[in-house]
């Protein structure tokens, strides 16, 4: 069949590449040129040449140390969660209902975290932890756990980490559940046939099944993550000390606190070269999975 | 030139999104003059040119930072320019090897 070939169809691109040249491409531009550069404000700048890049990339100076331990906190935060969320996700799909007026209410009901904006989730927790007037800070402290979010370390890690499942845990679920619903009723029958026990199902049937749709989980919960900003800024501020400052909140501190626009350039240039290729990466899994699968299915 | 004063323009990242926005350019012409199957290389996933440049882009850019941060930036040579002499950093080793990563990226990917 002939394909009409129009060219002039790309004029219709014209829009949004405008739009994104003053959203991206310009402040893009702007970051890197500043990450080569030092100001002290009122758009003088100074040459500083890969300056900002070498403090960065050594972890013997400030800014290096800084980025590094940061990096850290942010790649152990999201493995944590990922850890936590995947299962559980899986564990809520697979145990909602399949039919029935009860689908819809569980629907509804674990949509409400998703809806809810980060920095209400972050007040909501603030308080929700509070040992003086909070739910959860109070019941803790009445059962003689010696549980603060402002002075320990651990307990806002932990606070940090349960405000993320309760949040993103949903979606996860969501997820896994339309996986789930797509999976023929006939896969089922042939199981119950050959006599497969519940396990066996889960591992022959839905998990395979579920494959792409957890691949976009874990993908969109790790970016996510990865960016996170707003929840842990609203709740711990970054500390205890610097114990939940995590890459962004470090960014804003160095960028808005310090007005350290080159080194906030360098780091961010940096940052956003990770989140790139972890994305390239998950984005390559993800749309030649099935692709490889398939031959091997056809020939087995 | 006011108006653009806040986006701090430096010759060298001038020239550099010049490089890139012709390498960008070449490479749409190449697209509708040469097309292209895609084509399965040594990463076992069908790639384009363009998934070939970009893979060469974010390789330099990875081999440039790791190169700043292990070996640094010290001057290899010194190049005289009339009355003064022109230090070239050993970054530009690095320069090499990504231009020889994406030449290999482009034959082998």
């Amino acid at each position: 069949m002939d394909k009409t070939i129009n060219n002039k169809a790309w004029f219709l691109v014209l829009p949004v590449f405008l739009l994104v040249a003053f959203s991206a491409i310009l402040p893009l531009m702007t970051v890197v040129n500043y990450s080569l550069q030092d100001t002290f404000g009122n758009n003088q700048f100074f040459w500083n040449g890969v300056g900002w890049f070498k403090e960065l990339l050594d972890p013997s100076t400030d800014l290096g140390g800084r980025f590094l331990a940061s990096l850290g906190r942010n790649l152990v935060f999201s493995a944590v969660i990922l850890a936590i969320e995947v299962p559980l996700g899986i564990v809520v799909a697979l145990s909602m209902p399949r039919g029935g007026w009860t689908v819809a209410f569980c629907l509804v009901t674990l949509a409400l975290p998703l809806l809810i904006p980060w920095n209400v989730v972050g007040t909501i927790w603030q308080i929700f932890g509070r040992p003086d007037i909070g739910l959860l800070g109070y019941t803790l402290t009445s059962m003689g756990i010696d549980y603060n979010y402002v002075s320990n370390d651990v307990d806002a890690w932990v606070t940090v980490i349960v405000m993320d499942v309760w949040h993103w845990t949903s979606l996860v679920a969501l997820l896994c559940y339309a996986g789930l619903k797509s999976i023929p009723d006939a896969y089922y029958q042939a199981a119950q046939i050959d006599g497969a026990s519940r396990w066996a199902v889960f591992t022959a049937i839905q998990l395979p099944k579920m494959h792409r749709v957890l691949l976009i989980a874990v993908l969109l919960r790790f970016m996510d993550s990865f960016m996170i900003y707003t929840e842990p800024f609203v709740v711990t501020g970054g500390g205890p000390g610097n114990s939940t400052t995590f890459i962004s909140i470090e960014l804003v501190k160095i960028a808005l606190g310090q007005f350290d626009l080159g080194k906030a350039a360098a780091l961010s240039l940096v940052y956003n070269l990770i989140i790139l290729i972890v994305c390239w990466v998950f984005y390559t899994i993800m749309t030649h999975a099935g692709t490889e699968r398939r031959p091997a299915e056809g020939g087995a | 030139m006011d108006n653009i004063a806040w986006m701090a323009w430096t010759l060298p990242s001038a020239i550099f999104f010049a490089l890139l926005a012709c390498t960008l350019g070449v490479m749409t012409w190449l697209a509708a003059a040469y097309p292209e199957a895609e084509r399965v290389g040594v990463l076992r996933i069908p790639t384009t040119r363009g998934d070939r440049l970009f893979i060469s882009l974010i390789a330099a850019a990875v081999i440039h930072l790791v190169w700043i941060g292990l070996v640094g930036t010290d001057a290899i040579a010194s190049v005289p320019v009339g009355e003064e002499s022109f230090e070239i950093s050993s970054l530009w080793l690095a320069s090499a090897i990504s231009l020889a990563s994406a030449v290999a990226i482009f034959r082998t990917v």
